[in-house]
């Protein structure tokens, strides 16, 4: 439904939590996330779906929230970054990336931390090849990709 | 906590960092902001007629469009190191990308429309966007001569000529000279973070926010440009989310403050990566290299000329340009040497540090003509480098920093890694090179620790951490000599209302230089300790020694925190300790100073060449750098790792590509590609000499950029050995591999040109 200033009433459920929000039209979910409520953990970079670091989970599978508008995601379920860690301990994942020095700057890693996330739902024990591939949308200028490759062979490994 | 040195602790921060909770600029919202939008030009080189901001002035939530006019009267101008860029374009514009006017408004979409309704008459002019034609006469000036008064060079658009030589160049005898031409691609930073500036009234001053390097660098261009004193500019940078020297220096923070300051509100501007693109790259560069060798292989003499393009406003580039030709000759014994760097100004966007400051550039040529050399000489690449790689103790380059580190171990280590020598499949090949930079020049760091009641300690230090984990060192190092878990210890940055004092976070300098003020202060503290330990125990201080968190009183040893508590009473407290850590500017000398240290590394590759497509795969890529001490191994690999994969970046697939008006063609992440996890090298290996010998905390040197250095000139050798083609351009994409393999015969005879028997130097 579409009020008089052009918004239009969209519910999302939010890391389990039901929200009941406005969105402009043309306004990604992207910006939604981050302007509207406040969940910054999804970063914003390339905002044409090349770099990866506003990766999160739509109905079980992860997308660039850069290229999803927000209305296009009504009655969806959404997980972000901050839905990882929401009880308090990190994931093993999480932990991994820590250990490893998977993360410098860190700008990218919510991005690469949701991409793995649904790499091992998909493949539990990946090769290092499909780890490879499988985050190879998610760019890190630090260079960490060994690093993170080492990661999340060994969250796989760790989940035995 | 003896035993935090050496070891991978965890990074300081890190948990905020995988779970998102970590606040960069642009995750920090203000309440009352104004969306800044700039508006600029769709070409580099115009001349503006006239502005008309009446339609954009009018939309709704437009509260302010700024133009140079609305600004004091002449336009304010700022850099590191000339003032020549104006707070926004003055009568032209010089890059694509300088903005002419900037909306603020109450949201992003406001901003963004009324900076469509802008209108600019402009007169659109030819753009410089080579060396060739800045350097061609009758050339348009880049730069208004007036900017410049009292340089010779005013009149042209040589910024400035660094001329560096030793020895007799021209009475050098030689077996053989080998020359050749090589160019160095336009890269950019690429920050997976954009840039993001903000600031706001403070009462009778201004705060600013910025993911900036250098934050007291920045108060004080702000403080300049606002007659404002030091203390009434407060800047908070958090972390950078990527700098790599992109972020070192000031971009569009006073623009931002002009707006605040006008508008009485917060203003918001965050860069979109294509505008990063714009507002930071590197230079590129076309290098000549002349080198004289004795028929063992002996250097009897080198020339490097290298052309350095920086963008139409200096920024810090033209020093990058003569700190990094001024080390252009390599880790050798020269003995006669003519150095002339140019830094050369044209209408593309400001170039400014990016790791390695101006180093790979001469590398690439440098470095690819031993590897000639080695070839026309018939010697093995290494052994040509070992004979002459300048040892300890020797001063490599006359008037500055002797060689500081066993650097054959590092070549050999690297050669036993890529398993030198041994036989190879048709199709690859292995190349080698050195790379070696000078650390910083001059330099001053301020540390402060508090050790509080509780024996936890809050440590404030003005480095930025962007990644490559000063937190986490300085945190290790306080550990070690207050005895206290990291877990107990607080690192405050980015504030200057709250931290001392440093020059900035650049030149790997920061674990020696603050890492040195942030041991000092904990010698105060420990100092401090020691007093009171005397006192508690009625013994003399000559009897105590505090040293790495435990107190050795005549009876035995005690930890700091329990002399802390009945030291400090009833009332409780802190101690504290302030470190500094200087390194003074020496007058005369070309850089002003010299190296605190150098980073030295050998990269050696293993690479297969595909002679249909023209795709190189790299096998194995070794690299191993000199660190003198890995406080932290696990950081220490992840820096190594790092400026390996970005030189692998300038190396295979980054450049710029301009149009005739001088836009950048491949803007953005699409069409302007950095490595991802699926262009890695098969294998890498990172490994580090460690003698101890630098000047930083526990023999540490810096050592993010080593890896950086010499990528380029080692692959391509690799590809050579693999083909036999020799590339003198960077990047080397399939395409332009293809094409040296389908010329291949002209290219040998290139090659072979070059080498001349017994011409005098």
């Amino acid at each position: 439904m579409i009020d008089q200033a052009g918004a239009v009433r969209i519910e999302l459920t939010v890391n389990g939590r039901q929200r009941p929000l406005e969105a402009s039209p043309h306004q990604s979910l992207l910006s939604l996330l981050r302007d509207d409520l406040g969940l910054t953990g999804t970063k914003a970079c390339c905002l044409v779906g090349e770099c990866g670091a506003c990766t999160v989970s739509l109905n079980g599978r992860i997308v660039d929230s850069c290229l999803i508008l927000a209305v296009e995601a009504d009655g969806a379920e959404l997980t972000t970054i901050e839905g990882l860690a929401a009880d308090g301990p990190l994931t093993s994942l999480q932990r991994a990336f820590l250990e490893e020095g998977a993360a410098q700057c860190g700008y990218c890693t919510p991005g690469q931390v949701m991409a793995a996330r649904d790499l091992l739902g998909r493949i539990p024990h990946p090769t290092k090849a499909e780890v490879q591939e499988g985050m190879g949308g998610n760019l890190c200028r630090c260079g960490c990709y060994y690093q993170i490759t080492e990661a999340v062979l060994g969250a796989a490994a760790a989940a035995d | 906590m003896s035993g935090q040195i050496g070891v991978s602790a965890e990074r300081v921060g890190g948990p905020a960092r995988v779970t998102g909770a970590y606040q960069y600029v642009g995750d920090i919202r203000l309440a009352d902001v104004l969306h800044v939008k700039l508006v600029t030009l769709p070409c580099a080189h115009a001349r503006i007629r006239s502005i008309d901001v009446s339609a954009a002035e009018r939309l709704p939530g437009v509260r302010l469009v700024m133009t140079a006019a609305s600004l004091p009267q002449p336009v304010p101008r700022f850099g590191p190191q000339f003032q020549d860029r104006p707070v926004l374009a003055v009568d032209e514009t010089k890059y694509h990308g300088e903005p002419v006017a900037a909306v603020a408004a109450d949201t992003e979409d406001a901003a963004e429309a009324g900076a469509r309704l802008v209108r600019i008459d402009y007169l659109e002019l030819p753009p410089i966007l080579s060396v060739a034609a800045a350097l061609a006469p009758g050339a348009p000036l880049v730069q208004d001569p007036e900017l410049r008064p009292g340089d010779p060079l005013a009149e042209t658009n040589v910024l400035r000529e660094h001329p560096v030589s030793w020895g007799d160049v021209a009475g050098a005898v030689s077996d053989l000279v080998v020359e050749g031409t090589y160019t160095f691609p336009m890269v950019t930073q690429f920050a997976i973070e954009p840039h993001g500036f903000m600031a706001a009234p403070d009462g009778d001053g201004v705060l600013i926010w910025s993911s900036i390097q250098h934050p007291y660098w920045l108060q004080k261009i702000i403080a300049e440009i606002l007659g404002l004193p030091l203390a009434k500019v407060r800047v908070l940078a958090p972390d950078p989310g990527g700098a790599f020297g992109g972020k070192q220096h000031t971009k569009f923070e006073p623009l931002v403050a002009f707006i605040a300051l006008r508008t009485g509100r917060p203003a918001r501007l965050i860069l979109t990566l294509e505008e990063t693109f714009q507002a930071v790259r590197r230079m590129s560069a076309e290098v000549r290299v002349r080198t004289g060798f004795l028929s063992d292989g002996t250097i009897t003499f080198r020339e490097v000329e290298a052309d350095y393009l920086l963008g139409a406003y200096a920024d810090i580039a033209d020093r990058a340009a003569s700190k990094g030709s001024h080390i252009s000759c390599g880790p050798y014994r020269v003995p006669a040497a003519r150095i002339v760097a140019r830094s050369i100004l044209s209408h593309t966007p400001p170039a400014t540090a990016f790791r390695g400051f101006g180093a790979p550039q001469p590398n690439w040529a440098v470095e690819s003509n031993m590897d000639d050399a080695a070839r026309a000489l018939g010697l093995d690449p290494v052994e040509l480098r070992l004979r002459n790689l300048a040892r300890r103790g020797e001063e490599f380059i006359p008037h500055d920093t002797t060689v500081d580190g066993d650097w054959e171990q590092t070549i050999r280590r690297a050669a036993e890694l890529i398993g030198w020598g041994t036989p190879l499949p048709a199709g690859r090949g292995r190349g080698v090179a050195l790379g070696v930079k000078s650390g910083p020049t001059t330099g001053l760091s301020y540390a402060t620790v508090r050790l509080l009641a509780d024996g936890s300690v809050i440590l404030y230090s003005g480095t930025s951490d962007m990644g490559q984990g000063s937190r986490t060192l300085f945190a290790q190092i306080a550990a070690e000599e207050l005895g206290v878990p990291i877990d107990r210890i607080t690192v405050v940055m980015g504030d200057t209302a709250v931290v001392p004092y440093d020059q900035q976070t650049s030149a790997s300098r920061s674990t020696v230089l603050m890492g040195n003020a942030v041991l000092q202060a904990c010698r105060e503290i420990q100092a401090k300790v020691r007093a009171m330990a005397a006192r508690l125990h009625g013994i003399s201080e000559t009897a105590i020694v505090v040293e790495r968190g435990i107190v050795r009183l005549p009876d035995g040893p005690v930890t700091i925190v329990e002399i802390l508590k009945p030291g400090l009473g009833s009332l409780g407290g802190e101690v504290i300790g302030n470190g500094e850590s200087r390194k003074e500017a020496e007058p005369g000398h070309p850089l002003s100073g010299s190296a605190a240290f150098y980073e030295f590394n050998c990269t050696a590759v293993e690479a297969e060449v595909d002679e249909d497509t023209g795709n190189v795969a790299i096998v194995r890529h070794v690299t191993v750098s000199d660190v003198g001490k890995a406080i932290n191994p696990l950081q220490v690999r992840g820096q190594d790792e790092g400026a390996a994969i970005q030189g692998l970046g300038h190396t295979f697939m980054e450049h710029y590509i301009f149009d005739e008006s001088g836009r950048i063609r491949n803007l953005g992440a699409i069409d302007y590609r950095i490595p991802t996890s699926m262009d890695l090298p098969v294998e890498l290996q990172s490994d580090i000499v460690e003698n101890a010998d630098g000047p930083g905390p526990y023999g540490a040197k810096g050592m993010s950029e080593g890896a950086l250095i010499c990528t380029a000139a080692a692959v391509a050798a690799a590809i050579r050995d693999a083909t036999g083609v020799v590339i003198r351009d960077l990047p080397l994409t399939p395409e332009r591999v293809w094409k040296a393999l389908s010329e291949r015969p002209l290219a040998t005879a290139a090659a072979h040109e070059v080498a001349q028997r017994r011409v005098p130097g």
